[in-house]
C-alpha cells in the first residue's frame, strides 16, 4: 500500500475516533482508547457538520469533515466475521456516498488479530472485508465501487499479545482510492 | 490473468553473502535424559597450513544433542583426547558411561582442502563401526561436519540424519513504514543465514520444491497476496498465481510437478491444484467455509487442509479429485497448518485451546495426540525431512522467534536471530552431493 494512502487512513481513524468521542454515536469505546496519541489535529475536526451539506449530496470534502463518514474501521469479534450491529450507520453513509460519487472507488481492507496461522487469517480479514461489502451493497452501495483486500494478520495496529490489542486488530479499514 | 501468464523472470535482492548481524543464538533450553550418550572428541588440525575456523566436533556435538536422540559428553568433561582408534582406552569411556565415542582429525588435502578422518566406535563392544575421510574448502567445513553427523546418526539409529538440510523462515525487521520483511535460508542449525528477497510489504508461507532449488512463498508486494516461485542459485522468479483475492498457502507435490494453493478466486478461499507445467487449475474443495493451508499426504494421492466448515478451524483430508473431506483433528478447540512426517505416520499442527496455541503430533494409527510445546503462541510446525525434528513459530514479547524440537517432544531449542522478529519456518528436503 502507498504511503500516503497508509497515512491517510490513520488520520481518518484518528480523526473518526476524537469525532466519537464528541458525539453521538455509542461506539465500542474498549476498542478505542488508547489509541489517541495523534490528537493535535482534534481541535479543529470536531466541528459539526451537516452529513449532507446544502443539497443532502456527499462531495470529497465530507470524507473529512462529516463525522458519519469519518468513521473508517469496522471492528470484530475473535474468529468471526459477522457485522456488528453498531457499525451499520456508518456503513449506511459510505454506501450513500459511494451512490452520491459514481467516480468514488472504495477499498476494504480485512484484518485479523494474531491467534490463529497466518493462512487461516488471511481468509479471515477477507471474510470480513466480504462482510463489510456486502453491508455497503445492502445500504445500496454500487459492487462495481468497492475492492476487497485481505492482509491477514501482516499488518496489526497494536502489537502486544493482549485482548486490547487483538481488538484493535480485528478490523476492516475502509479507504478511497478515489475519492 | 495476464500478470498470470507473464511469467516474469527477475532478479531481485539476490544476496548470497551471509548477514553477519543476524547470527543466530542457540541453546538447549530443554533436558534430554535417557538419550544416548556419545562423547565426540575434538578433531585436532594436524595439517602444517592454516588451523581451520570451525571445530568439526563441536558442530556435530551440537546437531546430535538437538536431535534429542544423543546426548553428547560437553568437551570440558572429556577424559581424553585421542584422535585415533588405535589412542584410544576404551575402559575409560565405558567408566565415563559412553555408549559411543567419535575420534578424528583434520588434514591438509590438496589446493588448500582439508581431509577429516573419523571413526566410531561402540564402546561397550569396543568395535568400529565407522572409519571414513572427507575433504572439503574450508568455506564448505560446517556442511561436512553435518555429513558427518548424519553419518553417525544413520549408522547408530538406523534413520537417514536430516542435519546437513536447509530451513527458510521470514524475518521482519524496523518499525512502521521502515519495516523490511526478509525470506531467509539458513543451515539446519540456523547458522550461516542468507537473504533471499527482501521487501517493504508481508511475506509469508515460504514452501520447499523438494529438490530444495526452489522456494513458493506469498508477497504482498502488488499489494494483493500473489504466489511467487523463485530459484534459489540464480534468484530468478516467477509469479504463479495472481488472481483476484487471496493467492495464499503454496505446496508443492512430492514430485516437483503440482503445487496446492488457495485461491479465493470464486468468491470464496478453496484448495486448488495447478499443474506447474501447462498452468492448469483443479479445484480441490467447494465449501463456503475457510478452506485453506492444504498440504500433500505421503503417499501424494490427497491433501489436509485447514477447514472452519465445522465452526473451528480443523484437519480435514481430501482426494486430489476432490469429493467430501474426512475431518483428521478432533483435540483441542481448533487445529490448523499441517505438516505431515514425510511417512504419513504423524501430523503436526498449530493445537488452539482458549488463546493458547501448541504444536501438537497427531498419531495417525492410533488417533492419539501430544503436546511438543509449552505455547502461549506456538504456530508453523515443520517437519525435518527424515522426521525426528520439527521447527516451529513461536513470540517472545513482540518479537517472533523459531524452536526446534525433537519428534519425541523430549529436546527444544531456541533458534532467535539477534534482532528482529522471526516467523514461518519450513525445513527444506534432503541435500543431493
Amino acid at each position: 500500500m502507498k504511503t500516503t494512502a497508509r497515512i491517510f487512513v490513520a488520520l481518518a481513524i484518528c480523526m473518526a475516533l476524537v469525532a466519537c468521542t464528541k458525539k453521538v454515536k455509542p461506539e465500542d469505546s474498549s476498542n478505542n482508547t488508547g489509541n489517541n496519541s495523534n490528537n493535535n489535529s482534534g481541535a479543529d475536526t470536531g466541528a459539526t457538520t451537516n452529513p449532507m451539506a446544502g443539497d443532502g449530496v456527499y462531495g470529497p470534502g465530507d470524507l473529512e469533515t462529516d463525522s458519519c463518514l469519518r468513521q473508517r474501521v469496522v471492528y470484530f469479534d475473535f474468529d468471526q466475521d459477522s457485522l456488528n450491529a453498531e457499525f451499520q450507520a456508518a456503513i449506511a453513509c459510505h454506501a450513500k456516498y459511494l451512490r452520491d460519487r459514481p467516480s468514488a472507488r472504495m477499498t476494504l481492507e480485512g484484518n485479523a488479530d494474531e491467534r490463529g496461522t497466518r493462512e487461516y487469517n488471511l481468509a479471515l480479514g477477507e471474510r470480513r472485508g466480504n462482510a463489510v461489502s456486502a453491508a455497503v451493497q445492502g445500504s445500496g452501495g454500487p459492487a462495481s465501487q468497492v475492492t476487497v483486500t485481505s492482509l491477514g494478520e501482516e499488518r496489526p495496529t497494536c502489537l502486544d499479545s493482549t485482548e486490547d490489542c487483538w481488538a484493535k486488530n480485528r478490523r476492516v479499514e475502509i479507504s478511497y482510492t478515489s475519492k | 490473468m495476464k500478470s498470470f501468464f507473464q511469467g516474469l523472470m527477475c532478479l531481485c535482492f539476490f544476496i548470497v553473502a551471509p548477514l553477519s548481524a543476524q547470527v543466530l543464538d542457540l541453546g538447549i533450553i530443554s533436558g534430554n535424559e535417557g538419550s544416548l550418550p556419545i562423547a565426540v572428541v575434538p578433531m585436532a588440525y594436524q595439517g602444517k597450513l592454516t588451523a581451520p575456523e570451525v571445530q568439526v566436533a563441536d558442530v556435530i556435538r551440537a546437531d546430535l544433542n538437538r536431535s534429542g536422540q544423543f546426548r553428547s559428553m560437553p568437551e570440558t568433561s572429556l577424559i581424553a583426547k585421542p584422535t585415533r582408534g588405535s589412542e584410544v582406552r576404551f575402559n575409560d569411556w565405558r567408566l565415563a558411561k559412553q555408549d559411543f565415542l567419535v575420534v578424528g582429525r583434520v588434514l591438509d588435502d590438496t589446493q588448500g582442502s582439508y581431509r577429516i578422518e573419523y571413526e566410531l566406535y561402540d564402546v561397550a563392544k569396543q568395535e568400529r563401526m565407522l572409519g571414513l575421510s572427507l575433504t572439503s574448502r574450508a568455506k564448505g567445513l560446517r556442511d561436512v561436519s553435518h555429513q558427518i553427523a548424519d553419518q553417525i546418526y544413520e549408522k547408530i539409529l538406523g534413520v537417514r540424519g536430516a542435519f546437513w538440510t536447509r530451513i527458510a523462515y521470514v524475518t521482519a525487521n524496523g518499525v512502521g513504514k521502515n519495516i523490511k520483511y526478509s525470506l531467509m535460508v539458513a543451515d539446519s542449525d540456523g547458522l550461516n543465514p542468507q537473504t533471499v528477497v527482501t521487501y517493504s510489504e508481508p511475506l509469508l508461507s515460504p514452501a520447499w520444491s523438494p529438490d530444495g532449488r526452489k522456494l513458493a512463498y506469498v508477497s504482498f508486494e502488488r499489494g494483493n497476496s500473489t504466489i511467487y516461485v523463485q530459484e534459489l542459485n540464480t534468484g530468478a522468479r516467477e509469479v504463479i498465481a495472481s488472481f483476484k483475492g487471496i493467492n495464499g498457502a503454496p505446496a508443492f507435490s512430492r514430485d516437483g510437478r503440482r503445487m496446492a494453493m488457495t485461491l479465493s478466486k470464486s468468491g470464496n478461499p478453496e484448495i486448488y491444484v495447478m499443474d506447474l507445467a501447462s498452468r492448469s487449475l483443479t479445484q480441490v474443495t467447494n465449501h463456503y467455509s475457510i478452506d485453506t493451508e492444504a498440504v500433500w499426504s505421503a503417499d501424494g494421492q490427497s491433501l489436509i487442509f485447514t477447514s472452519d466448515r465445522g465452526g473451528r478451524p480443523q484437519l480435514y483430508q481430501v482426494s486430489t479429485n476432490g469429493g467430501e473431506p474426512r475431518r483428521l483433528s478432533f483435540a483441542g478447540d481448533s487445529n490448523a497448518k499441517a505438516s505431515v512426517s514425510y511417512d504419513g505416520k504423524r501430523i503436526a499442527s498449530a493445537q488452539g485451546k482458549g488463546s493458547v496455541y501448541r504444536v501438537s503430533l497427531l498419531n495417525v494409527a492410533s488417533g492419539s495426540w501430544q503436546s511438543l510445546s509449552p505455547g502461549n503462541l506456538d504456530e508453523s510446525p515443520s517437519f525435518a525431512p527424515n522426521a525426528s525434528m520439527l521447527l516451529y513459530a513461536n513470540k517472545e514479547g513482540r518479537r517472533g522467534v523459531l524452536y526446534a524440537v525433537s519428534a519425541d517432544g523430549r529436546v527444544r531449542q531456541r533458534i532467535v536471530l539477534a534482532d528482529g522478529d522471526v516467523r514461518e519456518p519450513a525445513w527444506g528436503p534432503f541435500r543431493q552431493k
